[in-house]
């Protein structure tokens, strides 16, 4: 009975990996397509992180604008995380991840500020925080938040 | 009220500085929402149910920094900052800062 159940684990988990595997690289390939198709589309929309207006853009209006995520990272991307932290190294499945939301706030937070006709983000920021660490049965998501002042001339 | 990241606000002058105003909620999520978010949590993405509540969470330590700026009598909040920071599993703390200012 006992070796059943273990069995069953170890199945469940396999499982999991594979969805996790297939659908994972699936809805990131996608949304790295969509992330590159917008990137282009916003391209003309700079965004700057220097402090002080150029003395050219005389007395514009200016708008406080931002642009949030939580992404979550798949199961099988997780458990290659594990095995890499026994080794020490760079972890590229949680690179891809830190990179798909800050992209996606930085669309996010330009899309806003294209909404209000703004031509430029000044002092743009970054911030990212984990909403959990993924331990035992929790969520392993990132939050990336992007803000900045839109000018809008 | 103008609010900025900026540290002035163009063709404007600061008149008077009133000091630091913040506004700050604490937000825990809610059992509905961590259930579809474990169940993408096997296939990763977007948790948009996060994202939602937290972008919430963070307009509203928005408005409570702005209404702290208008009770000081200031009409603009310059350097505006967030953070984020998990006080406990499963909850998190969002701050929003910065300097209120009187311009004309």
């Amino acid at each position: 009975m006992e070796y059943l159940t273990e069995t069953w684990q170890i199945l469940l988990v396999v499982l999991l990996l594979m969805l996790g595997y297939g659908f994972g690289r699936l809805a990131e390939r996608r949304h790295y397509r969509s992330i590159l198709r917008r990137e282009e589309a916003l391209g003309d929309l700079i965004v700057v992180c220097s402090k002080t207006l150029p003395e050219a853009a005389g007395a514009p209006a200016t708008r406080l604008v931002m642009g949030s995520v939580v992404v979550s990272v798949d199961y099988f991307k997780r458990f290659v995380a594990h095995l890499r932290m026994l080794f020490g190294g760079r972890v590229h499945t949680y690179e891809s991840l830190v990179d798909r939301a800050r992209r996606e706030a930085l669309l996010r937070m330009q899309a806003e500020a294209k909404a209000l006709g703004a031509t430029m983000i000044f002092n743009a920021r970054f911030e990212t925080s984990s909403i959990s660490k993924g331990q035992d049965k929790s969520v392993g998501s990132v939050e990336v938040l992007a803000y900045g002042t839109a000018v809008i001339p | 009220m103008i609010t900025s990241t900026l540290e002035i606000v163009p063709g404007r002058t600061i008149t008077q500085h009133l000091g630091i105003v913040q506004g700050s909620t604490v937000r825990a999520k809610n059992i509905g929402r961590d259930i579809a978010a474990s169940l993408k949590n096997i296939v990763g993405g977007e948790l948009k149910g996060y994202s939602e509540l937290l972008g919430e969470s963070r307009r509203e330590a928005f408005e409570r920094m702005v209404q702290q700026a208008e009770a000081k009598g200031a009409n603009a909040v310059l350097n505006v900052r967030f953070t984020t920071s998990s006080v406990a599993q499963g909850a998190s703390e969002i701050l929003a800062y910065g300097s209120a200012v009187v311009v004309e």
